[in-house]
């Protein structure tokens, strides 16, 4: 295996809701690997989502600390992880969270016009199948539509990771393989490293590698030997 | 309590922000209309009373000297009900403590018995002895500008004659609840005092025993007061009658008037602005709630509230902010008119104030705010009885993007997708995005409508006093003498140039209009006191014809080449054809211009002039002033220097805090429009912006997505609301102008510059307030959840 993408040591994250503690994260210890396509599973609240907010910086860890190539994303301040997330990451939404005043090639232009070296909205739009989309406002895509061109927006700004929530938890089988190819294309085509949640277990069998999660804590690792192809999964 | 009751009591919690700007631009309505009608009202009452019990005269008239029997023959004039002759003359005071002469109005008091019209009411002491020769009354305001009390004394020079005048009493009348001196063009309460006398002291002094010189009629419930007019200038005429005139001639009640004019229009014309303002803000507002609680909405239907109760939840949030705004209102309102009632007595001489708190103005005023909110909320409320409750509880369709012309152009441009988001925003609510343009450019109106006003009184200012009226004094003489007298003017020590004119009371008719006013004979070579033409050069007076200043030849429709009628009033009475030759801007008053020599040729008199411009040497002031005080024939001094001072301190002083109060007003309205419409966008597009955080936008980046369209919306709001606020001074021009003074019509850079400034200031500081809310934003929920 190559260098570690994510290093993370002993990530704790504790929400002080009222007078009750809720320990989101206990001391999770992980590495993610370059050109890896990793599957975080397991049930709502196992704490696989706060991991990828604390990942991709938008949340900080009570405990521990966290690593990008060897930077300390638990160490930086609010204006460094934006940086961090405009140069380095793509995100993916379970709801898309397109623009709804902006076409398919704007939204993915609202990216790549703030990124140091991006691939063209037409290039990235290509990629995932919607050449002949992309001058439709959002209102005027189906579901598995608009998710492509939330991921050719992850993606048009050849970043080294791709963080995706859920990103088939909104559509339905037939769909959601589709976008499913568009995501393992481009980790075999770019080489991005990239972390998808899901609480779909059929959708594992398509990673490399499959980490399972319960009560904040890594429960199990499983390394496919052999990996599926998107259109090989049903649900 | 209810349960929707205490969602509207959380509803108020959370909103109270917007809330508040929106009830504090509908207070302002409120405080307006209170304030107005209040204090005209108040006003009104008191000028009417006072008029009724003080017996205040109907018809006034002036003579140079008529034998009292012909009171008797006045009274006989059909519609007369009582007549009072007076004595009234001007004369020179020497006051103590006061270097330069102060000048009164000296009027008499009957030899028995009370006055039957224009009663004075005494404020302190006593009425006069009548038989005493130097016992007098005094009005007030003079009193207390001198630190006169009951038992005070000061000099006056009466027809020449220096007598010790002693005060046993203070009053105030009728007739002169604003008083101003003549020539003069503010009150000056140390200057220029009323002073009541015994009719035969007056007489003895200004030989007019047996006769009067100025006469009052109060008029029967159903006289036709035009024929009194005409009858009473025909027993006047040979007795050097000047003409007759009603109230509206009569320099108080005109003053007055004006006044409770415009406080009336200012009533009627500026809350309703706040009003709709409000009434757009509730809209905004309410339904950006009500698209919120859609999934809400539905299902208090589905379990069973009818439409009526839902709406009425929702016209109960509406009328509890327009509540909150007229309370506010009427607590401002109340404040203010008492405040602003005293100011007025300052300018206004009433013995007393009649405070009126109308029941309906405050019923008006809050059926006024209260249903500017409800309507505001109306179609919202009516959006929510349409909702079925199934459509409801699903969310609701994404809004639907087209491209348009717009969309080009940005992108012809070159335009960043932010840029396209703010251009979308836009052109897909158009409505709302007018609406919040038209809100601030009202706000950039009001201010330059109010303001422009400093502007157009420099220009009074430059034109009459620096351009017009370059003497440093007038000094009125007690007869029109000839022209030798300017010699022995300026014979008197520290003048340095002394220029004579006559005024002589004509009656102009142009066709059926008609106008009696002071024609001035002028010498051609006049240069302190200039006639000027709207370029500001002298006019040269063609050796015939009458010079009239524009207002005076719009009431008469007359044009230069008109040719008309001029009746003269006094002396040797006759009717005389003078063509117009020019027509003259004048800011003070209205006036009509003649060459001198054909003024006396037409009279047929030797050239005769009654009052004297001078200029003076400063350091030999004292000399001077003791010379026109011992003076027998000078009637008066004004001090135009003095005039000039007090105006300019009186100008500087309510300029700043005019310009305080709307600048504060406008921003209000400004923070009411911009801070609700940054909350609506930002609850909005919250989802949006947190997106675009995630995605790498810094707070600056996406704070500009929302502050871009509501600044870029107030730069296209301040040139709309300069022409909004242009077309307003315009209007304001023409209503406040009258026969006393003409508003020039002038929107200085200045003030155009000072309104776009605070309007952006207003803007910029509540996107910014919004701001801190964009830093807040929470990026985790974003990714969970859907809208």
């Amino acid at each position: 295996m190559s260098q570690p993408v994510f290093h993370t040591d002993e990530v704790t994250k504790v929400y002080n809701t009222g007078d009750v503690q809720v320990f989101a994260l206990r001391g999770v210890n992980l590495d993610i690997y370059a050109s890896e396509m990793t599957v975080l599973l397991g049930p709502s609240g196992s704490g696989k989502s706060t991991l990828l907010n604390i990942l991709g910086g938008l949340d900080d860890a009570t405990e521990g600390s966290a690593f990008f190539k060897g930077m300390e994303l638990t160490a930086m301040s609010e204006r460094q992880l934006t940086t961090y997330r405009r140069d380095h990451v793509g995100f993916v939404f379970q709801f898309y969270n397109l623009v709804p005043s902006l076409t398919a090639r704007e939204n993915v232009a609202l990216v790549t016009e703030i990124s140091p070296d991006p691939m063209l909205p037409e290039e990235a739009l290509a990629m995932v199948g919607l050449e002949n989309r992309i001058d439709h406002f959002p209102a005027e895509l189906s579901g598995g539509e608009q998710q492509r061109v939330a991921i050719a927006r992850a993606i048009a700004k050849r970043p080294e990771v791709l963080l995706c929530d859920e990103p088939t938890g909104a559509l339905d089988s037939k769909t959601g393989v589709v976008v499913l190819e568009a995501l393992s294309r481009i980790n075999s085509e770019l080489g991005t490293s990239t972390v998808v949640i899901t609480h779909n277990a059929a959708i594992q069998n398509m990673a490399h590698r499959v980490i399972f999660f319960a009560d904040g804590q890594i429960s199990e690792v499983k390394v496919n030997k052999t990996r599926l192809l998107p259109h090989q999964i049903e649900w | 309590m209810r349960v929707l009751d205490k969602k509207l009591f959380r509803d108020f919690w959370r909103l109270w922000a917007q809330s508040l700007a929106i009830a504090l631009v509908l207070a302002c309505g409120v405080m307006i209309l209170v304030i107005a009608i209040g204090v005209e009202r108040s006003l009104s009452e008191t000028q009417s009373t006072f008029y009724e019990r003080n017996r205040f005269a109907d018809i006034f008239a002036s003579a140079t000297r008529a034998p009292n029997d012909l009171k008797r023959e006045i009274e006989q004039i059909s519609g007369v009900s009582i007549v009072e002759t007076r004595i009234v003359q001007y004369s020179i005071l020497d006051l103590e403590g006061l270097s330069e002469p102060a000048t009164a109005r000296l009027v008499s008091l009957p030899p028995m018995g009370e006055p039957l019209l224009n009663i004075p009411s005494l404020t302190t002491g006593r009425m006069p002895d009548p038989q005493s020769s130097n016992e007098v009354v005094v009005n007030s305001t003079f009193a207390i500008a001198n630190n006169f009390t009951v038992g005070s004394s000061f000099h006056a020079t009466l027809n020449g004659q220096k007598r010790l005048l002693t005060i046993s009493g203070t009053v105030l009348s009728p007739e002169f609840i604003y008083l101003i001196g003549p020539g003069a063009v503010m009150p000056d309460n140390r200057r220029f005092g009323v002073v009541w006398m015994g009719y035969d002291a007056l007489a003895s002094a200004f030989d007019l025993g047996g006769a009067f010189n100025d006469v009052s009629v109060r008029l029967t419930r159903d006289a036709n007061e035009q024929m009194v007019i005409d009858e009473l200038e025909k027993l006047l005429a040979p007795y050097g009658g000047t003409g007759p005139y009603d109230r509206s001639m009569q320099t108080s009640h005109m003053f007055l008037d004006s006044e409770l004019k415009q406080l009336k229009a200012m009533g009627k014309a500026v809350p309703p602005l706040f009003f709709v303002i409000s009434a757009f803000l509730v809209n905004m507002v309410l339904g950006r709630l009500i698209t919120l609680e859609r999934e809400q909405i539905g299902l208090f239907k589905a379990v069973g509230y009818s439409n009526a109760a839902i709406s009425w939840h929702y016209v109960k949030l509406a009328m509890g902010i327009g509540l909150f705004g007229v309370l506010v209102g009427w607590a401002a309102g109340i404040s203010i008119a008492y405040w602003m009632a005293g100011y007025y007595t300052v300018y206004f001489q009433f013995p007393y104030l009649i405070y009126i708190t109308s029941p309906d103005t405050y019923a008006i005023s809050a059926m006024a705010g209260i249903g500017a909110a409800v309507l505001g909320a109306a179609q919202s409320v009516m959006k929510t009885t349409k909702l079925s409750p199934a459509v409801a509880m699903s969310p609701p369709a994404p809004t639907r993007f087209k491209q348009n012309i717009f969309d080009k152009i940005g992108h012809f441009m070159g335009a960043r997708q932010p840029v396209m988001m703010i251009i979308r925003s836009i052109t897909r609510w158009p409505m709302r995005a007018s609406l919040t343009t038209i809100g601030i450019a009202l706000s950039v109106a009001t201010m330059i409508a109010t303001l422009f006003m400093f502007d157009s009184m420099d220009i009074m200012m430059d034109s009459a006093f620096f351009q017009a009226n370059r003497q440093q004094a007038t000094l009125s003489l007690a007869q029109p003498q000839s022209r030798a007298v300017l010699a022995d003017v300026e014979n008197l020590p520290g003048v340095l140039r002394a220029e004579g004119m006559q005024t002589v009371a004509v009656r102009l008719t142009n066709r059926h209009l008609t106008k009696i006013i002071g024609v001035e004979g002028r010498d051609p070579g006049m240069d302190l006191s200039r006639v000027l033409d709207a370029g500001n050069n002298s006019v040269v007076f063609p050796q015939q014809g009458i010079v009239l200043s524009d207002r005076l030849a719009n009431q008469l429709d007359a044009q230069i080449g008109d040719t008309l009628d001029m009746e003269v009033l006094q002396g040797q009475r006759g009717h005389f054809e003078v063509p117009v030759t020019g027509v003259i801007r004048q800011y003070f008053g209205i006036g009509a211009y003649m060459d001198l020599n054909y003024l006396s040729a037409l009279l047929q008199l030797q050239p005769l002039v009654n009052s004297v411009n001078i200029s003076i040497d400063e350091n030999a002031l004292n000399g001077l002033y003791e010379q026109v005080k011992a003076a027998p024939n000078i009637a008066g001094i004004v001090r135009w220097d003095q005039i000039r001072q007090g105006f300019n301190d009186t100008v500087a002083q309510s300029s700043g805090i005019t310009t305080t109060i709307y600048a504060f007003i406008a921003s209000l309205i400004v923070v009411g429009v911009v801070y609700n419409s940054a909350r609506i966008l930002l609850s909005e597009r919250a989802r949006e912006l947190a997106s675009l955080r995630i995605l790498g936008f810094t707070q600056n980046e996406v704070s500009f997505i929302l502050m871009g369209e509501l600044l870029f919306l107030t730069m296209v709001a301040i040139p709309i609301g300069f022409f909004f606020g242009y077309l307003m001074a315009l209007g304001i021009v023409e209503s406040f102008s009258s026969d006393m003074f003409t508003l020039p019509f002038y929107i200085s850079r200045g003030t155009y510059g000072f309104a776009g400034v605070v309007a952006f200031t207003a803007s910029a500081a509540s996107a910014l307030l919004v701001r801190r809310r964009i830093n807040r934003l929470d990026l985790v929920a974003v990714m969970k959840t859907r809208e």
